[in-house]
């Protein structure tokens, strides 16, 4: 994979990410994704680029781009895609989920698979921690984006579909974007696709669906004082 | 008495676009800023106090008296970080609540921000959601268009009230660890995220040194109702020492996994009534109640009232009420296993008892789990939990021996059923979620 330069509309906008802090080195964690963004990884380039808008050394920006599991030192694919494999999805499945993709696309984790004669797009694949979707196990991320209760089956299908350059939307979410198109929402420049995808997915309406069902509300305001009786109210 | 669910925080999930600021607003959304700005700061500190309200985000500290600990008579900004880090294993309440209710965290980020006299708010999201990112950002950008945030649409404060706020969303990069408070500041100055010795505490020095509130999602989230309801009405729900109500995630071996909102103290026997039982077939064999790092609990605890005090008393912790269900097909070994393995992974690396703990636990368990040694690498197992409980830097080393402890106190004999059996007794094929619905080969 070629690395793009990194183009002085990119640096302006790292210097734009540090300004919005009291203290510009707190714009460090946007920074690096916008590098990403921007070139694929995390590069030499961009961690001088870092650095010199910070003032800081090299060094302590890679101090910090090496503690986070989100910077990736070689590219991953157009399609990252992430089995959770903590212990309540991987029970639920997540691990064999894992085992089957690893197989299907002839890779360990967080490699890149083999961009065959044919594909348009390219994907990778990690395991991933709790994602914060256990109500939806097993969970797959794509690209950060949810994919919710899959099968060995449904996750091998999603791939094909991602390398034939198929779209593919998030269960929960909105139309799949690349790699580096997510790393650009996280560095805090949004892409126009918030208004996409449900409010809620199903799990996370259970407990509404039952309160609706049986007319159970949080109790009426009315029955106590708006704001508590205050001495200079009265 | 209140209903046995009483959905605030969730009630808005079903409604079309329930995340733009149309929606909330036709709800009395961002009603509670006039309602404040007619109050002063310490009267709306006084009234969350009043409230009840403890702490979502796990260790259950009073909110209003950690907003009264910010020492208002120094001189520095002062600072609200909003903890969206959501990263405990199991727990999954605030990034829905992100998701389909950003505008009620947003109006709770000004209302709180008021309280403690914060001109500027950070709220810092785990990187891995880039949708709910996007869901918050937007909220932010339409609460200023509206005049709920800046200066206001005349120049002259919110709502002309006098008070400004400006709100960052800064998106994190994946490390558990910054969900802890001070290691959290580290990864908002833009620093590797590791603890910080405390005291100091963040509310005299925090962000850039100053005083600085840093409270869960949830915990900001339940500030609007309560400055327009009232601390009273907060209050008749919930128990005696924990009010008012809570995001409850079911997840795993259920029929119905997913949100359910209800005062604290509700029971697991009520909840998983609510949500069907346990899968068709099977029964409940062990349960996390606040995540992974809350002693695991078993069928015994089903009527443990799930409060602060409740959980408390039955020896592991209400946590985030992360109810995570596992039946009997699942094998405890590699449940905690696997968990270890996390902790392991999060380890920060600042402090030798949890580096090197973690890292000996993993390899106690999984000779263990492979049916290796004897009864006594399980006293080992117990004494590795020892040096590193009460020893380590943070509370990460700590919650990484609950489930390894609690484990071996309710399941003894399925450790050694490891050793007799020369490996894992358990089909792990059996405990997932498409089991008995696919055809053998
Ligand atoms: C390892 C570790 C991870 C934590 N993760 C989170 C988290 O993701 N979200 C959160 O709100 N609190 C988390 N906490 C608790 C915070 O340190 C802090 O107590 C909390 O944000 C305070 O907010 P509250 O008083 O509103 O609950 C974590 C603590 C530890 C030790
Ligand atoms: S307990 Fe673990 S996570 Fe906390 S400071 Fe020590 S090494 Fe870091
Ligand atoms: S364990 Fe997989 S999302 Fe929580």
């Amino acid at each position: 994979m070629s690395t793009p330069p990194l183009e002085d509309k990119t640096i302006a906008e790292l210097r734009e990410i540090a300004a919005r802090y009291p203290e510009p080195r707190s714009g460090l964690l946007p920074m690096l994704h916008l590098v990403q963004s921007a070139q694929g990884r995390i590069t030499p380039e961009g961690i001088e680029a870092c650095a010199a808008i910070l003032e800081i050394s090299a060094a302590e920006v890679n101090g910090v781009a090496t503690f986070y599991t989100m910077y990736k030192r070689h590219g991953v694919g157009d399609f990252h895609v992430g089995v959770c494999t903590n212990t309540l999805c991987a029970v639920m499945g997540g691990d064999a989920i894992f085992e089957r993709l690893k197989d299907h696309l002839e890779i360990g984790n967080d490699e890149v698979a083999v961009q065959r004669q044919g594909d348009s797009r390219t994907v990778s694949l990690e395991h991933i921690e709790c994602n914060a979707a256990c109500d939806y196990a097993p969970v797959v991320m794509v690209n950060w984006e949810f994919m919710d209760n899959q099968t060995p089956d449904s996750a091998v299908q999603m791939v094909e579909a991602l390398r034939a350059g198929h779209e593919v939307r998030s269960t929960r979410g909105p139309r799949l974007c690349t790699w580096r198109e997510a790393e650009r929402v996280l560095a805090g420049f949004p892409d126009g696709r918030v208004d996409e995808g449900p409010s809620a997915g199903p799990a996370s309406l259970a407990g509404l669906e039952i309160a609706r069902q049986r007319g159970w509300t949080a109790p009426e305001p009315g029955a106590t004082p708006a704001v508590e009786a205050k001495e200079s109210d009265a | 008495m209140s209903d046995v669910l009483t959905p605030v925080l969730t009630d808005i999930w079903d409604a079309e676009q329930s995340w733009k600021l149309a929606t909330y607003a036709a709800r009395g959304g961002y009603d509670a800023l006039d309602v404040a700005f007619a109050m002063s700061p310490d009267d709306v500190i006084t009234a969350v106090k009043d409230s009840g309200l403890r702490g979502r985000g796990g260790a259950g500290f009073p909110t209003g008296m950690k907003w009264s600990f910010i020492p208002q008579d120094n001189p520095k900004p002062k600072y609200l970080v909003v903890n969206a880090d959501e990263s405990e294993p199991g727990t999954c309440k605030d990034i829905p609540l992100m998701m389909g209710n950003p505008h009620v965290l947003v109006e709770g980020v000004i209302l709180s921000s008021y309280a403690i006299r914060a001109n500027k708010a950070f709220i810092y999201i785990r990187g891995e959601v880039v949708h709910v990112i996007r869901r918050v950002q937007a909220a932010v950008a339409e609460a200023y268009a509206a005049g709920h945030l800046g200066t206001g649409l005349n120049g002259k404060g919110i709502h002309d009230s006098g008070y400004n706020l400006d709100i960052v969303v800064h998106a994190g990069a994946g490390a558990y660890i910054c969900g802890e408070e001070t290691a959290l500041l580290e990864g908002l100055e833009g620093r590797r995220g590791q603890p910080r010795l405390r005291p100091p505490f963040p509310a005299v020095a925090g962000l850039y040194a100053s005083p600085t509130v840093i409270n869960n999602v949830e915990s900001i989230a339940s500030v609007p109702a309560i400055v327009k309801n009232g601390a009273a009405w907060f209050g008749s729900m919930g128990t005696e020492k924990s009010k008012g109500h809570g995001i409850f995630s079911l997840s795993g071996h259920v029929q119905k996994p997913g949100q359910y909102e209800a005062p604290l103290g509700i029971t697991l026997r009520e909840l998983l009534d609510l949500a069907g039982g346990v899968r068709e077939g099977h029964q409940l064999k062990f349960w996390t109640p606040g995540g992974s790092s809350t002693p695991l609990l078993t069928a015994e605890h089903l009527d443990v009232p799930l409060d602060f005090e409740g959980v408390g008393a039955a020896g592991s912790m209400l946590g985030t009420r992360a109810l995570q269900i596992f039946d009997e097909t699942v094998c405890v070994v590699r449940a905690v296993l696997r968990w270890t393995e996390f902790y392991k992974h999060e380890s920060c690396g600042k402090c030798t008892p949890c580096r090197e703990g973690t890292w000996w636990l993993v390899q106690a368990l999984t000779r263990l789990e492979n049916g290796q040694g004897s009864e006594a690498d399980l006293d080992q197992l117990l004494d590795q939990c020892d040096n590193i409980l009460g020893r380590s830097f943070c509370a990460l080393g700590d919650g990484a021996t609950s489930p390894v402890s609690s484990s071996v106190q309710h399941f003894r004999e399925e450790y050694l059923a490891h050793l007799a059996h020369g490996g894992c007794p358990f089909d792990p094929a059996r405990s997932t979620a498409w089991s008995g619905t696919e055809v053998s080969a």
